[in-house]
């Protein structure tokens, strides 16, 4: 006879103000094998778990019911509570009468019978548990940072600076990231080459940092502590170890005609090319789409030029597999592409840019060295308009949420413009200026009063073009919503930062959960805001959510403590629920009869061959074993064995039986 | 070449101010096998005052010219003029989108208004037949020409999901299909005023001149519209217009169905050509293509 006790969180009011928590413990108390049942405001707190675990003891309970929040949420707590009573902490089980109730029901009996089914469920599976045991495994202390931004930089150094050994991929020929790209920086307007470059620099010379630049990550297998990441290294067609970075080969290309992605396309570059010249590693790489060598198998001007002879024209792509026990993910972010904004004509007028050619025409790096000409004929434009939100809290066209970084580098442009061109005119059109920040609010103060930026508070309908001139249409909601019309010589777009293009799939390959708008997810949005709700994979930067260069570094660094605390543990445990074969004794009785459906069925390949034999050595018959350490415990292999001869420990055929017929 | 059978709602410019727009639509649709089945015993469609008064009759009204289109068997409803268009898409849009207002009309019109048919604009419907179009070209219509579509045809998005918002082409394809040259402007979506036609003129004359400023000056030889208030704006209020202007206009403003009759050549009396207050003539030479972008 089982002695279950089940104790009943309010939550507060997230559960009480929805469901009769008293008719849930009342109703509780006559189920069958339950014989201790409470409420309390919060089950999680200090008096609400010493509830629990005094009750252990006095009423010799054999297994708990929680009814509250998401497993996801305090399963680990109240399990670890009911070992501190002295039961096996897998005897303990929660009932979500939150998420899968009172936050998505309205009050009323209905959604109290559902929370009273809900524990009635947990309880007929709880009497069904038995004990486990956690698995242990070992941890390879070494992280694979991915993304060499400023993110995966800042991380990559963290986690070195530990003694931990990384391995920090990137898919570009340099790393940098979007932040070498910038021109200066708010709200300090320090140039952005001068504080990152000598980061690059150290995490080339850093002893524990491997990079490894053009290459990507093909695919994740393991689990925390024990991944195997197949790494593809891209053939640059230079042998590295060779090539100083004298530069000849990029000279002496003479395909010359490249939009240049360093610097969005407002110059070219060669098809053999560094894409910029304070790039890490300074090594070229040829472009394979572009060289008239591998478009029509003649020219190999670089290979004969070369001064080391380091140009491997035949090199191929290289597959690496490498032990990590953790994931650092830094893949960054992308603009929003302005096709769907015809109105602003971006594509078809030259002098329509977006805020990142901005950034290269104001760099004293990118194309004008700095200083600001238009791209259509060179000239200095005398009034230039920036429009903010293109895209961004748009929910027809664009994305609804808010890219956080417009505001302030706007601001910035239209301090930069006024700083290099004396008696120009920068002016802003806006919907509210969102400058939440150490200084921020400040620096666009400064832009207003002492740069004279001028702020429109208005959308803008339509840039067109009249005797060619940009005419901006907009209004201005502060003058009572009058009409405005502005000839402008250029017009610059503060697009929507977005996810990278192929951040879903990268999601989907590496079991990461990602929102709406495919940024990677975090596992809570407030306490756990670097993990994961995959065990052992982080985020850093604007793979997650829009942010600034300040906040990316910040939460770069939280991800390297993450790690180097992982990292700090000599083994780790893993949820012992994974799937087993029925192996009872005699050691030769075994229900499987070997057709191996679930080999092919299984995601994680954790199924393996076991031969039983006899005493004589001979092979009696050959059955499924699942290997601890890859099973993931998802139960596909269950469903698929036509015998039943495998069962998942912790989810039972017996256990998720018991729970839909007491419906 | 099977009949296309399309349900056709007049609405009350069709046998008013633009009977031109009507004669051509039908001289062009039976060239073109476009059987047009007028809807029996049409209402009004709710459009300028109805659906500036109330929100009820301004969805009931265009349902219940649904309705019969229904009863009367036909699964597409063409509405030429761009107003009456936008009314019931909208009002289809609504009954789609909100259970309530649906349940509410419901109960006006003692009905149920399950799978209304299609609402489409004469663009629409061109664009579905228009393989049938250039075999049937016999004097190619060389002209360079403005495409204006004005505000209703397109917007708002979600309701009419017609062409590209801010920058339409339909209309422009329909005109090459032709043989005809578009000009590629920024006033393709402006506003022509609309109904202050009637009540502020000189509204009308003002955002008038832009576009028809523009047109010119891209060397337009003709502005294309499809829709009774952008023609009669841009037509019958050119007097307004041209006093904003300092070099007077005299380019006509045709309907797209009145450069499709020509290219296919239909009489000029059946396509309405002697309705326009700007008389539609072109220059004897065409002028050399335009070097604006």
């Amino acid at each position: 006879m089982s002695r279950i006790g089940v104790f009943i969180c309010h939550c507060g009011e997230n559960i009480a103000g929805t469901v009769d928590v008293a008719a849930v413990t009342q109703a509780a108390l006559d189920m069958t094998g339950v014989v201790h049942a409470v409420d309390y405001k919060y089950m999680c707190s200090d008096p609400g778990q010493t509830m629990l675990k005094d009750a252990i003891v006095e009423k010799k309970l054999d297994g708990v019911v929680v009814a509250a929040c998401s497993p996801r949420m305090h399963e680990p707590t109240f399990r670890r509570t009911a070992e501190e009573g002295g039961i096996n902490p897998y005897q303990c089980e929660m009932a979500n009468i939150r998420e899968h109730c009172s936050w998505v029901h309205e009050k009323g009996t209905p959604t109290t019978a559902k929370a009273i089914d809900l524990v009635r469920f947990q309880v007929e599976k709880v009497k069904r548990n038995h004990p486990l045991v956690p698995i242990r495994v070992p941890v390879t202390k070494k992280a694979l940072v991915l993304g060499g931004g400023i993110a995966g930089i800042q991380a990559a150094l963290d986690i070195a600076n530990t003694g931990s050994p990384v391995l920090l991929v990137e898919k570009s020929p340099s790393i940098g990231g979007h932040m070498s790209q910038l021109s200066e920086t708010f709200p300090t307007l320090d140039c952005s080459q001068c504080i990152l470059t000598p980061r690059m620099v150290e995490v080339a010379r850093h002893p524990n940092i491997t990079l490894y630049t053009y290459s990507e990550l093909e695919k994740l297998d393991g689990f925390i502590g024990n991944f195997k990441a197949t790494i593809r290294r891209k053939a640059r067609k230079i042998d590295e170890k060779l090539c100083n970075g004298c530069g000849v080969c990029q000279q002496k290309c003479p395909v010359k005609k490249i939009p240049d992605e360093f610097n969005e396309g407002l110059s070219n570059r060669p098809a053999i090319f560094v894409p910029f010249p304070q790039a890490v590693p300074n090594k070229p790489v040829i472009d394979l789409a572009n060289c008239t060598y591998f478009k029509n198998g003649k020219c190999k001007a670089c290979e004969k030029l070369c001064p080391t002879k380091a140009i491997r024209l035949d090199q191929e792509d290289q597959i690496e597999v490498h032990d990590i026990g953790a994931v650092v993910l830094a893949t960054g972010f992308k603009t929003m592409p302005v096709s769907n904004f015809s109105e602003y004509g971006y594509g078809k007028y030259k002098d329509v840019i977006d805020g990142m050619k901005f950034e290269r025409l104001a760099s004293a790096s990118g194309p004008t060295g700095g200083a600001m000409k238009r791209p259509s004929d060179g000239k200095t434009p005398q009034h230039v308009v920036f429009i903010a939100c293109a895209g961004s809290r748009d929910r027809l066209k664009g994305v609804p949420y808010c890219s956080k970084i417009c505001c302030m580098y706007t601001a910035k442009h239209a301090m930069l413009y006024q700083h290099k061109v004396h008696g120009g005119q920068a002016t802003v059109f806006y919907m509210d200026v969102r400058a939440a920040g150490k200084n921020y609010d400040e620096f666009v103060r400064r832009a207003v009063e002492e740069d004279g930026v001028k702020y429109v508070r208005g959308r803008v309908s339509r840039v067109y073009e009249d005797d060619g001139q940009l005419v901006v249409k907009g209004v201005d909601t502060l003058l009572g919503a009058e009409p405005v019309e502005i000839r402008a010589d250029m017009v610059v777009l503060a697009t929507a930062v977005q996810a990278q293009n192929d951040a879903e799939e990268l999601a989907q390959r590496l079991h990461v959960s990602y929102d709406p708008y495919k940024f990677f997810a975090e596992a809570h949005p407030k306490l756990r805001p670097v993990e994961t709700n995959t065990a052992g994979i982080f985020l850093a930067g604007t793979c997650q959510a829009p942010r600034d260069i300040p906040e990316t570094v910040a939460q770069a660094s939280g991800a390297a403590v993450k790690v180097a605390g992982l990292f700090s543990q000599p083994e780790l445990t893993r949820e012992p629920i994974i799937a087993v074969v029925d192996r009872q004794p005699p050691p030769v009785f075994s229900h499987c009869v070997g057709c191996f459906l679930c080999k092919s069925a299984c995601p994680y390949q954790a199924i393996e061959e076991e031969s039983i034999k006899n005493r004589n050595g001979d092979v009696l018959k050959v059955v499924a074993k699942v290997n601890p350490g890859l099973c993931q415990g998802c139960g596909t292999c269950v469903s698929t064995c036509r015998t039943k001869a495998i069962d998942l420990q912790g989810f039972s055929n017996e256990q998720v039986f018991a729970e839909l017929m007491c419906i | 070449m099977t009949d296309l059978k399309v349900g056709y709602y007049p609405g009350c410019s069709l046998q008013g101010s633009s009977r031109d727009f009507a004669e051509s639509l039908h001289a062009v649709a039976k060239a073109l096998s476009i059987e047009l089945v007028e809807i029996p015993e049409w209402n009004c469609c709710g459009a300028s005052s109805g659906h500036m008064l109330d929100h009820l009759l301004s969805v009931a009204l265009p349902v219940n010219v649904l309705l019969k289109a229904r009863k009367a068997g036909l699964p597409q409803v063409m509405a030429p003029c761009a107003s009456c268009y936008n009314r019931l898409a909208t009002a289809s849009h609504e009954i789609a989108t909100s259970p309530a207002t649906k349940a509410q009309v419901e109960s006006v019109l003692q009905t149920s208004i399950d799978k209304l048919p299609r609402v489409l604009n004469v663009i629409e419907l061109l664009a579905q037949v228009s393989d049938r179009i250039a075999p049937k070209v016999t004097k190619k219509f060389e002209q360079t020409v403005a495409c204006y579509y004005g505000c209703l045809l397109v917007r708002p998005a979600k309701v009419t999901g017609f062409d590209r918002t801010e920058d339409p082409v339909e209309m422009d394809k329909l005109v090459a299909a032709v043989g005809g040259k578009t000009i590629d402007w920024s006033f393709k979506t402006e506003c022509c005023g609309a109904s202050f036609s009637i009540s502020r003129s000189s509204v009308v004359g003002r955002l008038g001149a832009k576009i028809m400023q523009d047109a010119v000056k891209r060397q337009a030889e003709a502005v294309v519209v499809a829709c009774p208030m952008c023609h009669s704006n841009l037509d019958l209020r050119r007097g307004e217009i041209n006093q904003q202007l300092e070099h007077k206009t005299d380019i006509p403003v045709l309907f797209i169905t009145q450069v499709i009759g020509l290219a296919l050549g239909l009489p000029k009396k059946q396509l309405g050509l002697g309705r326009h207050f700007v008389p539609v003539k072109f220059p004897a030479k065409p002028l050399a293509p335009p070097t604006v972008p």
